[in-house]
């Protein structure tokens, strides 16, 4: 089957319901997206998939329908995107396992929602766990990647 | 004692050394007894003393042993270095190191003396160092009771003054100005014209001159980086997914396996059927190992699949199976036999307690770790060496371990230290490393990496120890009078030690950690520690006893406070002896507009301190009543861990210990039914969410007399907080964790 990722199209030779976070992984060598629970109870697997967040763990291969974007895809350190300038200027991180996710739930949110309010980010963000608790930064970085979004 | 004669030989051993193309720095500490372990990797004619710092023609290196599980210390090791070196942490290469002796760590075994950390004595500081001493003789490199930063805070910034003293001796030597007229700047010396020399540049004169070993460091006033908000090394690869972390570890020819062990952790495996997953896509070999069988596959998630599939007969749990055998067990070891130590006995408990008195029990669950990132690790054998790739705080150990599987001596064991995905003393553990060399042993040549499921590696978590308490007091006059607390839990040093293969002698100081070192001067204070004798093996988890004798203390004495109608922060302040703690207090006071500001019905403000690894840490946690449930609003926190280095990061730390400790205590437990625990993933043991996750404000003050780590003990003071605002605010007293089993959270 094929797959799009990052703008780059894959020809792959997988299992139909092999999760598409391992085919990343596992296949593509992509590893940005994370493996926290297998269950969708964490998000840190979370990419896009025709810019809507999806948890790549419960997205069966064969069910992939749209370009996926990775972390990888979304920026990079020379030209991070808003919200991962946000997220360096806040200095979010701990162990920093959970925020390639974090960060892709909060730009696809973003993309949707670019002046939310504070229970629309909550709501927004609840699943995805944080076990170092970086909620608080997780917060302020989020908000003011909303401000300077909605600026430009 | 050929040893002994061989570390007095090379007390004050000092020096620099040349290396290809270049200069390794010296900096021994006083007594050092290791060889260096840059020697071994260096190439013919090259040679180095120095632990921390090697310049070659084109790099800047500085080793930095203390493992990063999130805390940013590999960040703060570099600028401890930075500060005198004067480079830019963003512009040098930073390495974890290999293993060695030379990095011992002293601050660790110093806090296991069991005298309070703030306690001066001549005794105390004898004991202190003499099992510092310890440390350094038999090697230990550890990263755990956030002893990463006393650990450095003098040895890294001498390694910096060092070779920047040197690298200026030998810019005056080839340039013929007087050294004096020489100065540092972004990794080079600037001439008095102002032409700068990179140290790079400099690097094989240095490597010729007598190393500068007299150096006095910088004033705290005079420091760029230090006390200063400063970025995070990591923070750029942690924001855009370019940081490697072990499980994204991708070698040539590399294979991926899966386990699974005896759910009841610890007990045998009677049998097993593996004949589907044999034929699954994808699978290489079903392997046996200890305790279980694990499935090599081409890729993590067929492993995983295959090893779904494997029908196991298992053995029983060589502990109480169900829950009630557990408390049980805690609940009959407050006899005499028992005692471990009387910690506290001041004035006449006995007596005053024999009388009418108040009293409560409290409990505190198993809780596991689970730090995001699952287990893993990747081991490749070879004859007669192995090489080790994955996260760990105990690599000395690590390698003996592997070394034992593999047959080889420990220093040919290879270990690659890898930034880890959160830790929380999970990664003190080594069956993750061992099962995976088991794994590689059988397959010599190729890189194995093993991944483990959530699920497996929540049931076999090695959870915090689970306790009870005692307590008795009594009031009088509006004071609090007399306060007795008898802890009981299983020893989690003698459960880590077991798996070490090391005895442990005396008491265990955290069984009681938090409440003994209380520094309240009540006319009657006892403390007394039981020791349960091992029951599911258990693991230091963040703040080890703190965060579950520290709940027992605080609590109790707000119990005994409200009960004499006195006002929680006011009386602790009152009794509060210690200048640091009472500034502690004073600042979470200030902060919170305690006592100036009402709180409206349903609304309820606590305050809880507890002193861990020698920080003392003050909490005022407050609450609202909503139809949902308890919503925690804000938190303030005070510690003072003597000098705040990093002061962005610190904060960090300390939101995220708060949010540790508030999450677990809300809605976390490790409970066993038929021997297995009963929560294998996160819908069931989650910790605080996004949504609850409160506004904490947080305050580093620098009055404490030594510099001290933050990661632990922001924790210990969160739970019992948290129960003393709900109080506050519901007079419902919470005397067991997790508190979601009696009252519902937003
Ligand atoms: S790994 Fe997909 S939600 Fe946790
Ligand atoms: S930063 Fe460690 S899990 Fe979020």
């Amino acid at each position: 089957m094929k797959l799009t990722v990052n703008g780059t199209e894959h020809e792959i030779d997988v299992e139909d319901d092999m999760p598409l976070l391992w085919v990343l992984r596992d296949v593509l060598g992509i590893t940005g997206p994370k493996y926290g629970c297998g269950i969708a109870a964490c998000g840190a697997c979370t990419v896009h998939m025709d810019g809507v967040a999806v948890r790549s763990c419960q997205v069966a291969a064969a069910d992939v329908d749209g370009k996926i974007t990775t972390i990888e895809g979304l920026g990079t350190p020379e030209a991070p995107h808003p919200v991962q300038a946000a997220w360096i200027d806040h200095q979010v991180a701990q162990c920093g396992y959970c925020q390639s996710g974090q960060i892709m739930q909060a730009a696809a949110f973003l993309g949707f929602n670019p002046d939310p309010t504070d229970d629309q980010i909550d709501a927004a963000m609840g699943g995805n766990l944080c076990r170092c608790g970086t909620y608080p930064r997780i917060r302020e970085a989020l908000k003011s990647a909303a401000a300077k979004l909605g600026a430009g | 004692m050929g040893r002994a004669r061989t570390i007095a030989r090379r007390t004050f051993l000092i020096g620099s050394a040349a290396i290809a193309g270049g200069v390794a720095f010296g900096v021994y500490a006083v007594r050092t007894p290791h060889d260096n372990p840059l020697r071994q990797s260096l190439a013919p004619g090259e040679a180095t003393f120095n632990p921390f710092v090697k310049i070659t023609g084109d790099a800047i290196v500085l080793i930095l042993p203390h493992a990063d599980v999130g805390q940013g210390v590999q960040s703060l090791q570099a600028a401890l270095i930075a500060e005198e070196l004067d480079v830019d942490p963003a512009h040098v290469t930073l390495s974890f190191g290999q293993p060695d002796a030379a990095y011992y760590n002293t601050a660790l075994a110093a806090d296991l003396a069991p005298f309070m950390p703030f306690d001066d004595s001549r005794m105390a500081k004898t004991v202190r160092s003499a099992l510092g001493g310890a440390a350094k003789v038999m090697g230990i490199m550890a990263t755990g009771g956030s002893s990463s930063v006393p650990d450095s805070y003098d040895k890294l910034r001498h390694a910096g003054a060092v070779a920047r003293e040197t690298l200026k001796r030998a810019a005056a030597d080839q340039t013929g100005h007087d050294v004096t007229s020489l100065r540092t700047q972004g990794g080079a010396v600037i001439l008095p014209d102002g032409a700068t020399l990179p140290y790079t540049a400099l690097a094989a004169t240095a490597a010729r001159v007598e190393p500068v070993t007299e150096v006095s460091l910088r004033d705290p006033s005079e420091w760029r980086l230090l006390g200063k908000p400063m970025q995070r090394t990591d923070i750029i690869s942690k924001s855009t997914g370019t940081q490697t972390y072990g499980i994204d570890l991708r070698l040539e020819g590399m294979v991926h396996a899966a386990l699974c062990t005896n759910p009841r952790q610890g007990g045998a495996m009677l049998g097993y059927d593996a004949g589907d997953a044999k034929k699954m896509r994808g699978v290489i070999d079903v392997v046996p190992i200890t305790g279980g069988v694990a499935v090599v596959a081409d890729n993590t998630w067929r492993a995983f699949q295959a090893i779904e599939a494997i029908r196991f007969d298992w053995g029983p749990a060589p502990f109480p199976a169900e829950m009630q055998g557990h408390w049980d067990a805690v609940a009959a070891s407050f006899i005499e036999d028992n005692l471990d130590k009387t910690w506290r006995d001041e004035g006449d408990v006995g007596a005053v307690l024999a009388a009418e008195t108040l009293s409560a029990e409290y409990r505190s669950p198993y809780v596991a770790h689970q730090p995001l990132e699952p287990l893993s690790a990747v081991v490749r054998i070879s004859d007669g060496g192995a090489e080790v790739w994955a996260a760990h705080q105990l690599p000395r150990f690590l390698q003996d371990k592997v070394a034992a599987v593999a047959g080889c001596a420990p220093e040919d064991v290879l270990f690659y230290n890898q930034f880890a995905g959160g830790s929380f003393g999970h990664r003190l553990e080594f069956d993750f490393i061992t099962r995976t060399a088991e794994i590689a042993v059988q397959m010599k040549g190729t890189p194995v990496k093993l991944t483990y499921r959530r699920e497996e590696d929540f049931i076999h978590d090695y959870p915090r120890q689970i306790g009870m308490a005692r307590a008795q007091g009594k009031v009088k006059e509006g004071k609090v009078e007399a306060f007795a607390l008898d802890i009981a839990t299983p020893s989690v040093a003698a459960s880590q030690a077991s798996r070490l293969g090391q005895p442990i002698m005396g008491p265990d100081g955290q069984i009681v950690a938090g409440a003994w070192t209380m520094p309240y001067a009540i006319p009657h204070l006892r403390v007394r520690g039981f020791r349960t004798p091992e029951l599911a093996p258990v693991s230091s988890w963040r703040a080890v006893g703190a965060p579950v004798a520290g709940f027992f203390a605080e609590s109790w004495l707000d119990e005994l406070i409200h009960a004499a109608g006195a006002d929680p922060l006011a009386e602790r302040l009152r009794l509060c002896t210690n200048p640091v703690h009472m500034k502690v207090l004073e600042a979470v006071a200030e902060m919170s507009n305690w006592g100036g500001s009402a709180m409206s019905a349903g609304q309820g403000r606590g305050v809880a301190m507890v002193e861990s690894f020698g920080v003392p840490v003050a909490e005022v946690v407050e609450v609202t009543q909503t139809p949902e449930g308890i919503r925690i609003d804000k938190v303030f926190v005070a510690a003072d861990v003597g000098r705040v280095l990093d002061p962005v990061n610190f904060e960090n730390n300390v939101q995220g210990g708060v949010i540790w400790g508030l999450g677990h205590a809300i809605n976390a437990e490790i409970t066993f039914s038929d021997g297995v625990a009963e929560q294998d993933n996160f819908y069931t043991h989650e910790g605080l969410r996004f949504h609850q996750a409160p506004e904490i404000t947080v305050r580093g003050l620098e009055n404490g007399p030594s510099v001290r780590g933050i990661g632990e003990p922001p924790v210990p003071p969160a739970a019992p907080a948290l129960a003393n605002a709900i109080f506050a605010a519901t007079g419902q007293r919470l005397r067991e964790m997790p508190f979601n089993k009696f009252i519902d959270f937003a």
